[in-house]
């Protein structure tokens, strides 16, 4: 008969597993077995992946802001974050809403530099730490409306964009700010085809970037930004479409004329530079009056019915004093 | 002859089982579809994803239709011709699923906006043409309603499947954001498949009459 003896040197298997995890071991289990399963299926159900992946690490030292859910008035409700983080557009990555998910695992975001050139007083190549540990990472919900009249409610981690600038010290020849994504097929395999002439480009007018809403973000959800979401750091502009907040930034650029969007670039008469939503001005193929909000309340064919969208999505006293006298129309 | 097919009751036309057949491939997307809804469910947009899924097969299947043509030239088979109706009438069905998801799940029968959709935005104006062609070819599907449109009539009305097939392209192409791969090459298939009808007809090969 063969009776095992422990030696005192043996490890025991507590102090192989962390205990947490294993407490938690038939959550643990039950999870491996759903990533595995979803693994399986995910040519059919990319969005079940979401649940299942690991999810980002917890981002430490968040402060409140004024910016919580509540400020979004009665009935505002978190969209999943499932939902956020498998139903995307960033094309790099494909054009699928669910290719970043699967795609997005082969970008690596770090190290990540940024450079920061044009009309500023400190220009440079910007390690992502240096950019960010200054300052003090926010809590922000925000609503998210995309051009394709889809909506979510996103709790985003970031900092505004305006102590960044304070920080980097544009000149007075500084009248725009312009943002570019990583170029890199090897990365971003939905590259390998021009949907658009990358890098994918876009910018704002600097009052627009100095608006305290406007967020330079790291995180979702209290936790670091997954890849599909445009990690390490993009953009976040709550009262313009979706397509305005760029994602993976790696170049931030300060000009005195207005820089080229890649949208913009790719159908002038669909996308313009300011892209503010806007319920009265349709987009040439869509009517923008509504949106539909994912996990939103549902009608009784039991889909999410569609809801009316508001102006410059329900951010009006913060920023349209930013676009006073100008023909909303015509600078769309 | 082995003992297996031997056992089996030959039918006198092995072209009794295609339609059977043809059924059960036709009719495969929406099951496909139900088990993935009762699995997984669909997605966060839902509504997006049935209408986006029946939009493709609709074309698919409309592809289909319009490769038994270049079928019966490249290969002499002629009996193929038989199944045009029924496959024919198969991508309609899926035309009518994927315009009654747009209806009751996009707009929900809110037909101001419909009609304002219809006339305002081109491509859902062209959609909705190919729509209507393609409705009024499966209205006169039917031997009788060839019979009293006379086969002249009857024959330019259902010429209109080319240019369903031509809208129905243009649709999925301009939807799209941006220059993308997918619509083009279904385009590319299109214009193949339009491209095939120009070929001399092959002699009958394989015809089970003659």
């Amino acid at each position: 008969m063969l009776i095992k003896r422990r030696k005192a040197s043996d490890v025991a298997p507590s102090e192989i597993t962390p205990h947490s995890v294993y407490l938690r071991r038939r959550e643990f289990l039950q999870t491996a077995a759903m990533a595995g399963a979803a693994a399986a299926l995910s040519p059919l159900a990319p969005w079940t992946i979401g649940e299942a992946q690991a999810r980002g690490m917890k981002l430490a030292n968040i402060k409140p802001s004024p910016y919580t859910l509540e400020s979004l008035g009665e009935g505002a409700k978190l969209t999943d974050y499932a939902d956020v983080t498998s139903y995307n557009n960033f094309y790099e990555f494909g054009t699928s809403k669910s290719d970043p998910a699967r795609e997005a695992g082969s970008l690596k975001t770090k190290p990540w530099t940024v450079v920061v050139d044009g009309h500023v007083e400190n220009p440079g190549r910007y390690d992502l730490d240096d950019l960010i540990k200054p300052h003090a990472l926010e809590d922000r919900v925000y609503r998210f409306r995309c051009v394709e009249a889809w909506s979510m409610v996103v709790p985003w981690v970031g900092i505004p964009l305006a102590d960044i600038i304070k920080r980097l010290g544009p000149t007075g020849d500084a009248k725009y700010v312009s943002f570019e994504t990583l170029v890199d097929p090897e990365q971003m395999p939905g590259q390998g085809f021009a949907v658009l002439d990358w890098p994918y480009r876009e910018g704002l007018r600097m009052d627009e970037a100095m608006n305290p809403l406007t967020l330079m973000t790291v995180g979702l959800y209290g936790e670091v930004l997954p890849n599909q979401n445009g990690a390490p750091i993009r953009l976040v502009v709550p009262w313009k479409y979706g397509f305005k907040s760029i994602k993976s930034i790696v170049r931030i650029s300060f000009t005195d004329t207005q820089p080229k969007t890649s949208w913009n670039m790719a159908a002038a008469r669909e996308y313009g530079f300011y892209s503010n939503v806007n319920p009265e001005v349709d987009h040439p193929r869509w009517s923008q009056a509504k949106e539909r909000r994912l996990g939103g309340a549902r009608n009784v064919f039991g889909f999410v019915a569609k809801e009316p969208t508001l102006m410059f999505n329900g951010y009006q006293e913060e920023v349209a004093s930013l676009y006073q006298g100008m023909d909303l129309k015509r600078y769309f | 002859m082995n003992a297996v097919t031997a056992a089996m009751p030959m039918p006198r036309n092995p072209l009794a089982y295609a339609k059977p057949v043809i059924w059960l491939l036709a009719l495969s997307p929406l099951a496909w579809l139900a088990l993935t809804a009762q699995q997984q469910g669909l997605g966060p947009n839902p509504a997006e994803y049935l209408n986006r899924f029946l939009g493709d097969w609709a074309l698919r299947m409309l592809f289909v239709a319009l490769a038994i043509t270049p079928v019966r030239k490249l290969t002499g088979w002629t009996d193929v011709a038989r199944f045009r109706r029924l496959i024919g009438l198969f991508a309609f069905f899926y035309v009518a699923l994927h315009v009654t998801s747009y209806v009751v799940l996009d707009q929900f029968l809110d037909w101001a906006a419909i009609w304002a959709d219809v006339v305002k935005r081109t491509y859902i104006t062209l959609g909705m043409v190919a729509f209507v062609i393609l409705a009024a070819m499966a209205a006169t599907s039917t031997t009788g309603m060839m019979k009293r449109m006379g086969g002249r009539n009857w024959r330019r009305l259902h010429k209109g499947v080319y240019a369903a097939g031509i809208l129905a392209c243009v649709h999925f192409f301009m939807m799209r954001k941006g220059l993308q791969l997918e619509p083009m090459i279904y385009g590319a298939i299109l214009a193949m498949l339009l491209g095939a009808r120009l070929l001399p007809n092959r002699k009958r090969a394989h015809s089970t009459r003659t």
